[in-house]
């Protein structure tokens, strides 16, 4: 076995994996989360429309969305085979668990968490990102150019109830995937000391709240001004 | 007192073993969590029953030979170790659940003792300091920072009790490990296999089935010697360099 693959397999190697790809997803998640406030913006989706435009076809941005899509499916492929490893250290397990006293639910739930995001990313990837690449998307034209109105097709989404719900509670669970993963992630990396840690801790925590609620206002406004 | 003790049994390594419920009276205060088990055992060895075997030796906090998970958590209520605990810290009729520690690594040989010679093999490969041997060294020969020497002194207060492996969910040794790689990375004496030595331990300690680490903090609670997670971070910081920059390839 090279050296590279030895590490890569070691629990360290693993867990700098998802500590990577997870801290990329988080880049990720900041970006997305700014420029959809354009949603708010109130001018019937212009400014939305093509920022829109302008995501799917930059060539940075195409790069970065291709990191974003191999990170997903290293994160979830490595927090597959963590899982396993993980149960398997311990075959036979307590009769009684204490561990709500010394560790936080969030800490201790994340591939739950995990799969509850994934889950929700597979639909969100087919309302939105499926149907602005290959489904029925209506045109608009800004000053003689063309735009696909990607914003119509929010609107009609979020016109729904249920959507709705489904947002904000998927949100929740980002929410505490992300009070555990933020500050974790750092600790992973090796950082951890008296001189940086309660600010990464602190960022962590207004970061896993902000963003959610940012993500989750949107459905909720559009649902409460159309 | 009056107690009820719910007790894992197991005859032997393959044994699949159980609970077994002994009540027990006039248990004082005073008493340490092995006294009271002590009382058991004469009572179960007078009735001609085989007694409740568990791992002791010191018995002042500092061998880490003890272990027990008491009532969902490892070495009991408090964060010391079980022969420190005092029967003070439970109430007149409660039910006291007494488990081994778990884990892949740690096999049960019989009812509460476990094998933990999977912690010797992970200080075998890389946990000691190659130094020339001969007379006693003059204290201060080698110059170490005040602040140094206290953390590698934090970190070499770990007893290898194995608490922090049953605390854990994933039954990691991830806080013993990096306890021992800290210590001796932050000496000058540990300078010369530091690189070797981070890649081993680790090797063994996944070698052994341990799992890996969640960050989820319950090691560090519990840790009856407080040894921080800031040990495990540069254990990382130490493994994760050793791998770009050693000669091992
Ligand atoms: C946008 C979405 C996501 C973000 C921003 C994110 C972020 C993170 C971060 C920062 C960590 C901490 C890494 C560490 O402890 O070093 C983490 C851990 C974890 N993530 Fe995610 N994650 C996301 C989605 C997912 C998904 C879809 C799954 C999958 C099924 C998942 C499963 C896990 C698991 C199981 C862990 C804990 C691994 C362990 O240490 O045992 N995550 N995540
Ligand atoms: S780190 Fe703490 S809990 Fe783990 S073996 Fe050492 S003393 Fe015991
Ligand atoms: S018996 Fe030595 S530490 Fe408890």
């Amino acid at each position: 076995m090279s050296w590279v693959t030895k590490t890569l397999k070691s629990t360290l190697g693993r867990k700098l994996i998802m500590a990577l790809t997870g801290l990329f997803l988080i880049l990720f998640l900041t970006g997305h989360v700014s420029g959809n406030l354009l949603l708010f913006k109130g001018d019937g989706g212009e400014a939305f429309n093509m920022y829109a435009k302008f995501m799917t076809t930059n060539p940075a941005v195409k790069l970065l969305s291709y990191l974003t899509y191999i990170s997903v499916i290293g994160h979830v492929i490595y927090s597959i085979t963590l899982n396993r490893l993980n149960k398997s250290a311990r075959p036979i397990g307590y009769a009684e668990s204490g561990a709500f006293t010394n560790s936080t639910w969030s800490s201790r739930n994340m591939g739950i968490l995990g799969t509850i995001i994934l889950v929700f990313l597979a639909g969100h990837l087919y309302s939105f990102w499926f149907q602005i690449h290959w489904g029925d998307v209506p045109i608009v034209t800004y000053a003689g150019e063309e735009y696909k109105d990607l914003y119509s097709v929010v609107k009609v989404a979020f016109q729904q109830e249920w959507m709705v719900a489904l947002y904000v509670v998927a949100m929740t669970f980002l929410g505490f995937h992300l009070s555990h993963g933020f500050a974790s992630a750092f600790q992973t990396l090796g950082l951890n000391h008296k001189k940086y840690s309660p600010a990464i801790k602190t960022l962590g925590s207004i970061y896993c709240v902000l963003v959610p609620v940012l993500f989750a206002s949107m459905p909720l406004y559009i649902y409460f001004t159309s | 007192m009056q107690l009820t003790l719910k007790i894992w049994r197991q005859k032997n390594a393959s044994d699949k073993g159980g609970f077994a419920t002994y009540p027990v009276d006039h248990v004082s205060k005073d008493m340490s969590f092995l006294e009271m088990l002590d009382v058991l055992n004469e009572e179960l060895t007078e009735k001609g029953q085989d007694p409740v075997h568990f791992d002791h030796d010191c018995r002042e906090g500092i061998c880490g030979s003890c272990s027990l998970y008491i009532n969902g958590k490892p070495h009991g209520p408090l964060q010391t170790t079980t022969c420190q605990l005092h029967m003070r810290s439970f109430n007149d009729g409660e039910t006291v659940t007494i488990e081994p520690w778990r884990a892949k690594a740690f096999p049960v040989l019989k009812d509460l003792v476990v094998d933990r010679y999977a912690f010797d093999r992970i200080i075998q490969a890389g946990g000691y300091v190659s130094v020339g041997t001969g007379g006693v060294p003059d204290a201060n020969e080698i110059p170490i920072p005040k602040t140094i020497a206290d953390l590698a002194m934090d970190a070499a207060q770990c007893i290898g009790c194995g608490a922090c492996v049953a605390a854990c969910k994933n039954a990691s040794a991830m806080l013993f490990t990096s306890a021992k790689v800290s210590q001796l990375a932050l000496l000058p004496q540990g300078q010369v296999e530091r690189k070797t030595r981070a890649e081993k331990m680790v090797a063994q300690m996944d070698a052994e089935g341990f799992g890996a680490c969640t960050n989820t903090g319950a090691c560090e609670a519990e840790c009856p010697k407080g040894i921080s997670i800031t040990n495990i971070a540069r254990m990382n910081r130490e493994y994760f360099s050793a791998v770009v920059s050693s000669e091992n390839l």
